[in-house]
């Protein structure tokens, strides 16, 4: 399995996607500078998490203009499977590779904390093997999805929102809806149902020291999926 | 070309830092305050050397980069073509 992560100038979540796929996962992992093309040949490509060019102008809006994005879109329209994480997510939307929006919480204060998804359809790569209610952690400031009324009748419509946030026992509530996402959306795929944005970290769920090892389930998914059409 | 530029987040869309300008407004005892919206101002000084009109260029300027269409909308002012 070849892994593909790409830095962005004020990407601070690389190493923990990269301790992810090449520690924990074994995957044969390459690190792509933004400023570059080639992609190295991946199965999968994941943005980490971060701040990318300092937030300034909108999370994730220069990062999604690079050459390095450029190749990523020409991997999304081959039906590449591409996990975006937290900023990851803010580029992918910003890049157009997925709909809507990341506003700011609706608290305005950043929010470090476990949160709890449910995998709403189990029927895309990344949610297969997610049999249970994930306990995941989030840290970001702007996180609050948003999308038209159109849009959201559309992802709803067509089973792309992949997680949803939860209680514990797998409630939709507003309480745990942290930071305000419309339907308490924590995560969305693109129409081929290829590519997953998430604003919770995965990575950082990923080995019992770390408190949680639920991340790997979308890990696994990933595998078993991509097991599936390469036979 | 000088330009400027604003853009602001739709009606549709929550601005929770408006509401905590509007209320630290409030607490300072401007009472009367009753809706604020953060937004963004960009002033833009550019060479002329591109085709078309200065207005059609901002316009690129903001659907390119500047403006994310989900949640924003615009209005480009020519200051000098």
């Amino acid at each position: 399995m070849r892994a593909t992560v790409i830095e962005f100038l004020g990407s601070n979540c690389d190493h923990d996607m990269i301790h992810f796929v090449k520690d924990v996962f074994k995957f044969e992992t390459e690190v792509v500078w933004f400023t570059e093309s080639d992609l190295k040949n991946p199965d999968i490509v994941l943005l980490p998490g971060g701040f990318s060019y300092g937030d300034y102008l909108r999370p994730g809006a220069m990062a999604a203009r690079t050459p390095a994005m450029e190749s990523v879109r020409e991997f999304a329209k081959k039906g590449g499977i591409i996990l975006g994480v937290c900023n990851g997510f803010q580029i992918l939307c910003e890049s157009g590779l997925l709909p809507g929006a990341l506003l700011r919480n609706k608290t305005i204060s950043f929010i470090c904390d476990y949160v709890y998804l449910k995998a709403e359809n189990r029927e895309t790569p990344f949610t297969s093997n997610v049999d249970k209610i994930l306990k995941i952690p989030i840290a970001h400031g702007d996180g609050n999805y948003f999308c038209d009324d159109e849009t959201l009748k559309k992802l709803e419509g067509e089973g792309r929102i992949a997680f949803r946030y939860v209680s514990p026992d797998g409630k939709v509530e507003e309480k745990w809806n942290f930071n305000g996402a419309i339907n308490s959306i924590a995560g969305i795929v693109s129409e081929n149902k290829r590519v997953l944005g998430m604003m919770p970290h995965p990575e950082r769920a990923c080995e019992k020291i770390l408190g949680s090892e639920d991340g790997k389930l979308i890990m696994e998914s990933i595998l078993s999926f991509l097991e599936r059409i390469n036979g | 070309m000088k330009g400027k530029i604003y853009v602001y987040l739709k009606k549709k869309v929550l601005d929770p830092q408006g509401k905590a300008v509007e209320n630290a407004l409030k607490t300072l005892g401007f009472e009367e305050v009753k809706n604020v919206r953060v937004g963004k101002f960009f002033e833009i000084e550019a060479d002329s050397s591109f085709e078309g009109s200065a207005e059609e260029r901002m316009n690129e300027y903001c659907k390119k980069l500047l403006v994310n269409g989900v949640i924003e909308d615009f209005k480009v002012e020519v200051v000098e073509e």
